[in-house]
């Protein structure tokens, strides 16, 4: 992983030289296991109470009455599926459902377009590739709502700096309402998510090219295989778990986008832009019916889930390759 | 050799351009910051007259709430390298039964949305009192933090020479003793990955900020300028100066640790 280079203390370091008076292999193979469990045990609480816990409450949740009430009675009455046949049955869920499908597949063709285009042009050897490519992380690593409120007014329509550009330019005569016409709002935050992802998909797929041997295309290029052929029979073929890996990674992580979306648009303008996620938030936490916002949340957890198990099982054939 | 050298300009050229293209938003959130009238029409692409005030009223509206992200990033890291430390040695080194299903759970825990978790934590919290409070932030947002260190120490720790550790084992040391004195030493490094990506997930995070606190007494400055643009924005001056300000940390952690972030991109995912 980080290099090996800190392999740095031997045998001369102070624990190896402390010496202690019984051997802990005394201790049998039962409290030998005992002592290694401990070593895990926190993670394990940790785990089951901070991710077991909310899966089975908001579960629980989801069949339940659960609104702002239950704080003061205790009552939360079961309801069944009712919370389920509400949210679904709404006229918001369909718009959700396209947004959100839109949202994840625009966002992904983006960044994967861009990101391998990128990752194929930082191979190249040329001055300052190394602290370009660095460069290139900061938009992964500053803050969401940080860049949120950047691309806002960027963005906004009057005096955001897009506008003004394309008014010089006279692209457009009044502006293009980005963020507040329900027929552009979409795309604006699909642009913004391909902007944020584009680091990810180049340092994997940049690392991923990184690993195909050279030879393979010193031996194409005898063959004939150059420019787009050896891209085609030598780059693609190898660099596919790697590929797999990164969309459907992408794919999780931009169902779970909240920030951009809550911080460029609220979800609007009338719901062109609210999410599974988006609406799960406001059902919880701004009309407080916690468990229609529960149910929601399932949904958006099955489909997680459901691309997660996809990546364990590429994942798991990416490393027996 | 000269002449490739040449040749090659033209692609660091090419380069430029597509970061500039990249880093503009970046660019921009740092030139209103400067600007005098930031909102106004008649904003210039370069700070020529840079002004302070933005950054005056952002250190006077936020600055408790830099602090605040401060002291919950800082706790946040703290708790997730002691919870993730011994577990990422003991899933590395000892053969336990289980161990593929603790690991298949931290790659899902990974990836279940914040929203949640912060849906059931907010019920359960109200009822513990920890809403409205420091600790249970800094519990909440080690959650991103915990799989992520987890995972990347693991990674470093699983090429840990044994013949070190069972040198101090035959020596009578314990396995918290063989622990502490050889194997935290030896992975310094990634132990200080870790924490710096702990660190950047805290300090980021908005989900928790958003949901776990409501009285506006604790406001992590995520919170504090997602409350800015949630309204309509007359003046982006501070509203910028805020963002330059949140971003300090993603800025240090490139300079610093330049070289471990692609690592830490890839220990999370591919690992």
């Amino acid at each position: 992983m980080t290099s090996a280079t800190t392999v740095a203390p031997t045998a001369s370091s102070p624990a190896v030289t402390a010496r202690r008076g019984e051997s802990p292999r005394r201790r049998g193979r039962g409290g030998e296991r005992v002592v290694q469990w401990l070593f895990i045990a926190p993670a394990v609480v940790y785990i089951a109470l901070f991710f077991g816990y909310p899966i089975v409450q908001n579960t629980l949740m989801s069949f339940q009455d659960y609104t702002t009430k239950t704080f003061f009675t205790g009552e939360a009455p079961w309801v069944g599926f009712a919370n389920y046949a509400t949210v679904i049955g709404s006229s918001l869920f369909s718009t959700t459902l396209i947004n959100t499908g839109l949202f994840t597949v625009g966002s992904i063709i983006g960044q994967f377009v861009v990101g391998i285009a990128l990752a194929l042009f930082f191979r190249k050897k040329f001055p300052l590739n190394g602290v370009l490519r660095s460069l290139l992380l900061v938009p992964w690593l500053l803050p969401l709502i940080a860049s949120s409120a950047v691309w806002k007014w960027m963005l906004d329509q009057d005096s955001g700096v897009i506008n003004q550009s394309l008014q010089v330019l006279h692209l457009t005569a009044k502006g293009v309402p980005w963020l507040n016409d329900p027929n552009v709002a979409l795309i604006a935050v699909i642009m913004v998510n391909i902007w944020l992802g584009i680091p990810f998909n180049v340092t994997i797929l940049y690392s991923g090219l990184q690993d195909i041997p050279q030879e393979l295309y010193e031996a194409g290029s005898l063959d004939g295989a150059t420019g787009w052929k050896s891209f085609r029979y030598i780059t693609w073929p190898n660099l596919r778990p790697v590929v797999s890996v990164v969309l459907v990674l992408g794919v999780v992580y931009t169902l779970k986008v909240l920030d951009i979306i809550l911080g460029l648009t609220g979800g609007g303008p009338a719901n062109s832009t609210e999410t599974l996620a988006t609406n799960a938030y406001h059902l919880s936490f701004v009309d407080f019916t916690f468990g229609a916002g529960a149910a929601v949340s399932n949904i958006l957890i099955i489909i997680s889930l459901l691309f997660s198990f996809i990546y364990l099982r590429v994942n798991r054939r990416a490393v027996d390759e | 050799m000269k002449t490739s050298r040449i040749r090659q300009i033209p692609n660091t050229v090419l380069g430029i351009v597509f970061l500039a293209i990249m880093l503009f938003p970046v660019y921009w959130m740092i030139n209103t910051s400067l600007q005098s009238n930031g909102g106004a029409v008649n904003s210039t692409f370069f700070p020529y007259n840079p002004s302070f005030a933005g950054y005056a009223q952002a250190l006077h509206d936020q600055s408790g709430n830099l602090l605040t992200s401060l002291i919950v990033s800082l706790g946040s890291v703290v708790l997730s390298l002691i919870i993730a430390a011994p577990a990422a040695y003991a899933l590395a080194k000892f053969k336990l039964r289980w161990i593929s299903i603790v690991l298949i759970a931290l790659l899902i825990a990974q990836m279940i949305p914040g929203i949640v978790i912060a849906n059931a934590l907010y019920t359960a919290y109200n009822n513990l009192g920890l809403l409205n409070n420091i600790p249970g932030l800094i519990l909440a947002d080690a959650s991103t933090s915990i799989p992520f260190a987890i995972l990347i120490l693991r990674a470093f720790m699983g090429s840990i020479p044994p013949s070190l550790i069972e040198a101090a084992r035959v020596d009578g040391a314990s396995h918290f003793r063989a622990f502490v004195s050889i194997v935290i030493p030896i992975s310094r490094n990634s132990i200080i990955t870790a924490g710096l990506f702990g660190f950047l997930f805290t300090w980021s995070d908005f989900i928790f900020a958003l949901t776990l606190t409501t009285g506006g007494s604790v406001t992590p400055v995520t919170l504090g300028i997602y409350t800015y643009i949630s309204s309509s924005v007359q003046n982006w001056a501070p509203v910028m100066a805020t963002a330059v300000l949140s971003s300090i940390p993603a800025i240090v952690l490139l300079i610093v640790a330049q070289k471990y972030i692609a690592a830490g991109a890839l220990g999370g995912a591919v690992k």
